[in-house]
C-alpha cells in the first residue's frame, strides 16, 4: 500500500515546470513528509506522551513521579556511570588510534581497513559482541579457560560478574573507540601540516605545536566526540539485553522490563515515562554535541 | 614529509595494544567455535551448518535470517524510492527546505531506538490490524534507523555532481522529468545510492532492539533464541555476519574514493 504510494515519489517534478505559474512541485514532498510523521514524529510524541497518560488514557503526574523511585534513580546513575566511564575510556583510546593514523594514505589499506571495520564495531555489532563476549570472557570462554587451566588465575572468583553490570563495560568499549575513531578522524586529519611547519620556522618545538596549536584546535572536536559517545553509550540496548538477560541495571533495561511485563512499580505506561528521562537526558547531551561540533567545524573547511 | 605524523615507533606501539584489543576476542570466538571441551579442535561444528540432520537447530536462524533479508530489500527499496527522489526534489526546487531536511533526517541519531519503540509499539498494532503482522511491515520502522546513513551518503554524491545543471541540460534536449530522474540523475547519483543501500542492508542485518521488543522474528533475535541451547552456533554466525558487513563496508569505502578519482 504505501510502496505503491512511495513509488509516485519522483514522478510529482514532472507536474512542476510544465506549469511555472502554478508550481505543484511541493506534492513531491508529501510521500516523505507523511513518512517521517508517522514513524519518527509520531512515535517519538507517542513515547513521551504515554509518560503523562494512565491507563484510561487520562492526563496523570503518577509516570513521571515514578522517576523518582529509587530503582529508577539507580538505572539512571548506573547508565550514566556506564555511559561516562566508557565514553572517557573510548573516546581517549579512539583518539589515540586517530593520532596513530594521521599521515598515512587516506586511500590506503590500513585505513580502508580500519575504517569499514570501525563502521562494523561502533553500529552494527549489537547482539554479536555480546556473543563475542560470552565466547571469550564467559564461564567457558576461551580466555577464561586459559586464565584458570594455564596461569591458575580465575577471573570469576567473586562471582560470574560478565552478566552483570562490570561485565558490560568491555563490551561498550568495544564499540566505543570504533565510534571515535568514525567521529575524530576528520577533525584530526584536517590538522594542516603547514602549520607544524610554521610552528618549527618560528622557533616552536614539536611538544610547543601540539601544546599551543594542535590540543587547542582538537579540543572541542574531542569534547564533541567525548559527547556522542556518551549519548552512544546511553541509549545503547542490544549489547545489555543479550548479556544481561534478567535484570534492568540501567535504564534501557528498564525500558524492556516495563514493555514486557504489565506493571512495574506498580504503574502502567511507565515505560513512558522512562522514555522521557533517556530523551531529556540524550537530547540535551546531542544538543551540547551540536554545539560543540559547530564551533569544531570552523577549521575542516 | 609530514609534521605532525607520529614517529613509526609510537604508530606501531598503538597499533599492536589496540589490534591486540580488537583482536583478542574475535580470534577467541573463532577458537570458541572449533574447540571441544577436552581441548581438541573440530570442525564438527561449522560442517553441522550443511548438516541436514542438524537442521532443526539451524531453523530459527534461517528463518530469521530470510526475515532480515527480506526487511533490507524493503528497507533498501524505502531509499532508493522515497528519500533519494525526495533528495533531488529538495536540492532542485527547494533548495531553502535543505537546512530542514538535514535536521530531520540525521534526528534519528538523537533519538534512541529503545525510545522510538516505546511509541512504534501502538503504531505497530494499528498496522497490525490494517495490513497484517508480517515481518516486512517492520521496514517502515527501519527506514528511520537507516535515514541518517543513507542520507549523508546521497547528500555526499548529490554534492558532488552539479543536479541543476545535468537537469537543465536534459529538459533543454526535450527530456521529461521521469527521463531526467531515472536517466540522467540516478546514474550520476550511483555511488550515494550504492553506498547507502549497502549500508541500510548492513543495518537491517544488525538491527535487534526495534525487531526484539515489537516480537518479531529477524536474525539477531534467532540468534538469542538459539543460544540459550546451542552457544556455538550464534557465535558461527557472529563471525560470518561481522564478515559479511565488513566486506560491505569495505566495498562502500572504496565505491566512496573511486567517485572523486573517477571524475575528471
Amino acid at each position: 500500500m504505501t510502496l505503491a504510494a512511495t513509488s509516485d515519489a519522483g514522478a510529482p517534478p514532472s507536474a512542476g515546470r510544465r506549469r511555472p505559474a502554478r508550481s505543484w512541485a511541493w506534492l513531491g514532498l508529501v510521500p516523505f513528509a507523511t513518512y517521517v510523521l508517522v514513524f519518527l514524529a509520531l512515535p517519538t510524541v507517542l513515547a513521551i506522551a504515554s509518560g503523562f497518560l494512565d491507563e484510561g488514557g487520562a492526563f496523570t503526574w503518577s509516570n513521571v513521579a515514578a522517576l523518582g523511585d529509587p530503582a529508577v534513580l539507580t538505572a539512571f546513575g548506573n547508565s550514566a556511570w556506564l555511559s561516562a566511564l566508557t565514553a572517557v575510556a573510548g573516546a581517549v583510546i579512539g583518539a589515540l588510534v586517530c593520532y596513530a593514523m594521521l599521515g598515512l594514505d587516506p586511500a590506503g589499506a590500513v585505513r580502508a581497513t580500519v575504517d569499514a571495520a570501525s563502521g562494523v564495531l561502533a553500529q552494527f555489532g549489537g547482539v554479536m559482541l555480546a556473543f563475542a563476549f560470552i565466547a571469550t570472557m564467559g564461564v567457558q570462554g576461551v580466555v577464561t579457560v586459559f586464565l584458570r587451566e594455564g596461569l591458575g588465575i580465575d577471573i570469576y572468583e567473586n562471582g560470574t560478574w560478565l552478566y552483570d553490570m562490570p561485565g558490560l563495560v568491555l563490551p561498550y568499549v568495544f564499540f566505543q573507540i570504533p565510534l571515535m575513531v568514525i567521529t575524530f578522524m576528520p577533525s584530526l586529519a584536517a590538522l594542516k601540516p603547514q602549520w607544524a611547519e610554521a610552528n618549527l620556522t618560528l622557533g616552536g618545538t614539536r611538544a610547543g605545536f601540539w601544546l599551543r596549536v594542535g590540543v587547542p584546535i582538537l579540543a572541542p572536536s574531542f569534547l564533541a566526540g567525548l559527547l556522542l559517545l556518551f549519548a552512544n553509550g546511553f541509549s545503547s540496548y542490544a549489547t545489555a539485553a543479550a548479556l544481561a538477560s534478567q535484570g534492568s541495571q540501567i535504564v534501557p533495561l528498564q525500558i524492556r522490563a516495563a514493555l514486557t511485563s504489565e506493571t512495574v512499580l506498580g504503574r502502567e505506561n511507565l515505560a513512558g515515562a522512562l522514555a522521557l528521562g533517556m530523551i531529556a537526558v540524550v537530547g540535551v547531551v546531542m544538543w551540547l554535541y551540536s554545539l560543540i561540533q559547530r564551533r569544531a567545524a570552523r577549521w575542516q573547511a | 614529509m609530514n609534521r605532525i605524523a607520529p614517529t613509526r615507533a609510537t604508530r606501531w606501539i598503538i597499533g599492536i595494544l589496540v589490534v591486540a584489543f580488537f583482536l583478542v576476542p574475535l580470534a577467541s570466538t573463532l577458537l570458541y567455535t572449533v574447540q571441544t571441551p577436552d581441548g581438541s579442535t573440530t570442525l564438527a561444528r561449522w560442517a553441522a551448518l550443511a548438516d541436514p540432520s542438524a537442521s532443526a537447530a539451524l531453523r530459527p536462524i534461517w528463518i530469521g535470517l530470510t526475515n532480515s533479508l527480506v526487511l533490507a530489500l524493503v528497507t533498501v527499496v524505502i531509499v532508493l524510492l522515497l528519500l533519494a527522489p525526495t533528495m533531488i526534489l529538495v536540492n532542485l526546487r527547494f533548495p531553502r527546505l535543505k537546512p530542514l531536511f538535514e535536521f530531520v533526517a540525521l534526528l534519528p541519531i538523537s533519538i534512541p531506538a529503545i525510545v522510538l519503540v516505546v511509541g512504534l509499539a501502538p503504531i505497530y498494532l494499528h498496522i497490525a490490524r490494517s495490513i497484517g503482522t508480517g515481518t516486512w511491515t517492520l521496514a517502515f520502522a527501519y527506514g528511520i534507523t537507516v535515514l541518517p546513513f543513507a542520507y549523508r551518503s546521497i547528500q555526499a554524491s548529490i554534492d558532488a555532481a552539479d543536479l541543476k545543471t545535468l537537469a537543465e541540460a536534459a529538459r533543454s534536449l526535450g527530456a521529461g522529468w521521469p527521463t531526467v530522474v531515472l536517466r540522467v540523475l540516478a546514474p550520476n547519483l550511483r555511488q550515494g545510492l550504492l553506498a547507502a543501500s549497502l549500508i541500510s542492508i548492513a543495518v537491517v542485518l544488525g538491527e535487534f532492539t526495534i525487531a526484539s521488543l515489537l516480537n518479531r522474528d529477524v536474525f539477531q533475535t534467532a540468534m538469542l533464541v538459539v543460544s540459550k541451547r546451542d552457544p556455538y552456533l550464534p557465535a558461527i554466525f557472529t563471525l560470518l555476519a561481522l564478515a559479511f558487513c565488513f566486506v560491505l563496508l569495505l566495498i562502500v569505502g572504496r565505491v566512496g574514493r573511486g567517485s572523486r578519482k573517477a571524475q575528471p
